[in-house]
């Protein structure tokens, strides 16, 4: 094993007092000749024999580099035992590999040869596949070149756009597949098929009244743009909206396809698709990140080892890169220096912050109770005056009553972040927390306004006299109410679409234009704007949990959501090349993925809590839509059930009662406790495995020191390593 | 790609594909970068040619320019990749290869964080030490004297640096420590890359 001890390079000993944690791996570095002794050490010859019979990847590369790069011409017994690795995996040179490659050939036997060229052929048969793959990978080109001007961190806003173009196209192909499709089949009669409505029972006959205003007779042009943008009048009655799914079984020859079990079916695939996806995607970035408590992002390491982006092209961008690692290092170390000057606070200084922060704390709950009353307010007075049938002339005024909740909305999610930002000067927290707790203001701030909005209309929908109480919810000015909140719902979608549009058009441009060719001070200090990632993403996860509430109500919005972002996508990258300057803040990639989906995924949890409501509280309307039949939308599922065989409506009904679900939830418990004990377990193996290299390095460092002098002393090598090995040994015994 | 696919030969393509992490398009536009590098002669073998340091430091990818580099290691990835014996750091149509090879978006953070190691290890004595960690910052951060970080700040970021990597706290990160290290940053795989 030891035969290439003169042609391995092992790492240079300069003196005695340095030492390696890893002294016996031979590694690719041009280093002093070694002390033969060590090479002869028993622990370094176990070492290699283990590494050798376990197959241990790196020790064959140090082996194989050995071989290659000193004896490439001699026989090589050990060739055929490289087994699986790819040739292209090795550290080498191409020329290096070559020979190995020669060698394989000519020393392997038969069998080893066709097993070689067989998982060569696959593993070549597997990257052609994922070459394939990539290149129908959607913008790969644009991607890439926004990376190498701008960095990895405003690719990954872009890379994140891409991604929920692909989860709303796929949400948007699920809807129309199970829903839209069969309904508009069955309603033409294509294909022999039928639908069949049936007539409420059990319900009083002013409950089912509903008149959509489709357009009828001569009306001005102007109206069908209204109707566009309000998605009232002749698109009310289209595939967009609920109200257009009053079917109750569709007929496909003999063949009978539950509709309303269907919508809801779908509903729930849709938003298990989006759940899933987001989890899958931000667990495969960080599976190996778990079990390390220090905090990665921050981590030095990263900022110095990962710190240069290496596809940068660009020379403006590489002057802003530097200028932005140096910032970020000085802040950091700044901060470092300033936990210091924290821990040393004296008491009065201590009650002084915290007594202000909790006065901002209590100015900031004002400023988003604020926000809320004035979307409600808006919410209000937007549905009063607009649901009375106008047809007054004075088009922009209705539409500015319509729009009035998304007006209304987009100004508090603009004006609140610049108010947010303001007050946390005067917390005086840390940089980076500062950051930090901004975004999730800003956050809550955008979720929650959606979240107003729903209870605002739902408090319109409800109402309390005797008469309401049969239909369940306001019969007289909701017939639909579904439809009605589909509208909202795309109402804020559009509005969303056309103020991102406006802002680049009308904001942006002259911005630019005005600080290329104008010279005033002012102007060129005020500058162009920054790339604010943040702030983009809350826009684009705003717009989608709109998308995930809306899409029960209004099936095709998905598409709509397709498009916008589709459209965004390139909006935006003009921009960005055209009209911005990057970030002066430096954005790490790896922490905004984390940000984007942690965000995207609250959104998603906040969109089921109006939808559960809705679904499985509120009646539905007995006017139109799939339910009409049913108490509420979610009654359909046990109807259905009570359809099924007795043996699987039994052990349906068994899962879903206490007999079943708190046993359950106890063992999901116990399994919970059971990993974190084992984390807790495996940190604490990793704390006294690090204790013990360090201790195991300074004693043999000791032992070198020791060793060294008796050869210099004695001048009897042999004898002085024989006592050593014998103090070495036990050393050994601890592998 | 125009006539220049007719002058790598297919045999040559379907070899460096087996050893290198590229695909087909990937080797032919290298192919292209590469002879347009040379002098028109050069060209039909640019095989086998070298180029000296100075041609290839004109790519966009690792190019300077009187004051300002875009990529501040390019004088430590063409010593890396160079497979010359007269150690003038010029470079082969296969170290070229090489490089893109260990830099593209299929190699495997194994490969990445050992060439990495051997790319910031300035002095080449096979570990991080002080030094090496000082001029790499001083890459980090630019050139010029404002760009630097001052010695008080110079020595904590070290000592904060080594305190992370240096398992067995000797002062130095040698190769594993470095991938320990490396194996959990988050950004590290991302921003290593270079496509052309």
């Amino acid at each position: 094993m030891s035969e290439f001890g003169a042609g391995a390079e092992l790492p240079g000993w300069v003196t005695e007092s340095r030492s390696r944690g890893e002294f016996f791996s031979p590694e690719e570095s041009h280093a002093a000749a070694p002390a033969g002794f060590l090479q002869e050490l028993p622990s370094y010859r176990s070492v290699l024999r283990r590494r050798a019979a376990a197959g241990d990847v790196q020790e064959r590369w140090g082996n194989l580099r050995g071989i290659a790069s000193a004896e490439r011409r001699e026989p090589q017994p050990d060739g055929g035992e490289r087994g699986a690795i790819p040739l292209w995996e090795l550290p080498f040179s191409i020329a290096e590999k070559r020979d190995l490659q020669q060698g394989d050939i000519k020393y392997s036997s038969g069998w080893n040869h066709w097993k070689r060229t067989s998982s060569k052929s696959w593993k070549k048969a597997l990257k052609d596949i994922k070459e394939l793959s990539s290149y129908m990978q959607l913008w790969r080109h644009d991607i890439h070149s926004i990376e190498g001007k701008f960095g990895t961190g405003i690719q990954s806003y872009f890379s994140f756009l891409r991604f929920l173009v692909l989860l709303n196209f796929l949400m948007f192909i699920l809807m129309f597949s199970f829903v839209t499709l069969p309904a508009v089949i069955s309603n033409y009669g294509i294909f022999n098929s039928s639908s069949t409505k049936i007539s409420p029972n059990n319900t009083e006959p002013y409950c089912t009244v509903y008149t959509p205003s489709g357009n009828k007779g001569l009306v001005y042009f102007y109206t069908y743009l209204k109707d566009l943008l309000t998605g009232t009048g002749f698109l009310e009655v289209t595939v967009l909206f609920y109200g257009y799914y009053t079917i109750d079984a569709a007929w496909f020859s003999v063949l009978r396809y539950n509709l309303p079990l269907a919508y809801l079916l779908t509903t729930f695939a849709y938003l298990a698709l989006s759940f899933v996806w987001i989890i899958k995607r931000s667990v495969e970035r960080f599976r190996q990140h778990l079990v390390h408590d220090e905090d990665q992002f921050q981590s030095y390491c990263n900022k110095v080892f990962a710190g240069w982006d290496f596809c940068i092209t660009d020379l403006n961008a590489a002057r802003l890169k530097h200028r932005s690692l140096l910032y970020e290092l000085q802040t950091n170390l700044e901060e470092e220096r300033l936990k210091q000057k924290i821990a040393e606070r004296t008491m009065k200084e201590k009650l002084r912050i915290y007594s202000l922060r909790i006065f901002i704390n209590i100015i900031v709950i004002a400023v988003l109770s604020g926000c809320f009353y004035s979307i409600y307010r808006a919410t209000v007075f937007s549905q009063e005056n607009s649901s009375v049938s106008i047809r007054r002339n004075v088009m922009i005024a209705n539409l500015l009553v319509q729009y009035l909740p998304s007006i209304v909305i987009t100004s508090a999610n603009f004006i609140a972040p610049q108010i947010f930002s303001f007050l946390i000067a005067f917390e005086d927290y840390s940089a980076a927390f500062e950051i930090r707790l901004t975004l999730i203001r800003c956050v809550f701030v955008r979720l929650a306004n959606v979240g107003v909005l729903l209870f605002s209309l739902w408090s319109q929908i409800h109402c309390d006299n005797d008469q309401c109480k049969a239909c369940g919810y306001d019969y007289e000015l909701y017939p639909c109410w579904e439809s009605a909140v589909g509208q909202e719902m795309y109402k804020l979608l559009i509005f969303d679409f056309m103020i991102i549009i406006a802002m680049t058009l009308f904001v942006d441009f002259p911005r630019k234009l005005l600080v290329t060719y104008c010279s005033w001070k002012l102007v060129q200090w005020w500058g162009l704007q920054e790339f604010g990632i943040s702030d983009n993403v809350l826009e684009i996860i705003y717009g989608q949990t709109i998308c995930w509430i809306g899409t029960f109500f209004s099936p095709l919005l998905p598409a709509i959501a397709t498009i916008k972002y589709f459209i965004i996508f390139y909006i935006k990258k003009i921009s960005l090349i055209h009209t911005r300057k990057p970030a002066s803040r430096p954005i790490r990639a790896s922490s905004s993925n984390f940000f984007f989906l942690a965000v995207l995924l609250i959104g998603l949890i906040l969109a089921f809590v109006p939808l559960g409501v809705s679904i499985a509280l509120i009646s539905s309307s007995k006017a139109c839509g799939p339910f009409r039949n049913f108490n509420t939308s979610w009654a359909i599922v046990p109807y259905t059930i009570l359809e099924f065989p007795i043996g699987l409506q039994k052990f349906l009904y068994g899962i879903a009662s206490e007999a079943f679900a708190v046993p359950f939830f106890v063992i999901a418990c116990l399994f919970m406790f059971y990993f974190i004990a084992l984390a807790g377990a495996h940190k604490r193996v990793v704390e006294q495995l690090r204790e013990q290299l360090v201790t195991e390095s300074r004693d043999k460092l000791f032992l070198l020191e020791k060793l060294s002098e008796a050869q210099k002393n004695s001048g009897k090598p042999q004898k002085a390593r024989v006592d050593f090995f014998w103090l070495l040994e036990p050393l050994d015994k601890g592998r | 790609m125009g006539g220049s696919s007719s002058l790598l030969p297919q045999e040559a393509l379907g070899e460096y594909q087996e050893l290198t992490f590229l695909n087909k398009q990937e080797i032919l536009l290298a192919y292209k970068r590469f002879s347009e590098l040379l002098p028109r002669e050069q060209r039909e073998n640019a095989c086998s040619v070298r180029v000296p340091k100075s041609q290839i430091l004109t790519l966009p990818e690792l190019r300077p320019s009187p004051s300002r580099q875009a990529n501040p290691f390019q004088h430590r990835i063409c010593h890396v990749f160079s497979t010359s014996e007269d150690g003038d750091d010029s470079m082969s149509f296969e170290d070229f290869l090489d490089m893109l090879s260990v830099f593209s978006d299929a190699a495997t953070s194994d490969i990445k964080s050992r060439y990495a190691f051997r790319i910031f290890d300035f002095d080449d004595d096979g570990v991080l030490d002080g030094k090496d960690l000082e001029k790499l910052v001083n890459c980090l951060t630019g050139q010029g004297e404002e760009a630097r970080l001052s010695s008080i700040e110079m020595e904590q970021l070290i000592r904060n640096v080594l305190e992370e990597s240096d398992i067995d706290k000797d002062g130095t990160i040698n190769l594993s420590e470095f991938q320990h290290v490396i194996s959990r940053s988050p950004d590290f795989v991302s921003s290593f890359k270079i496509v052309l």
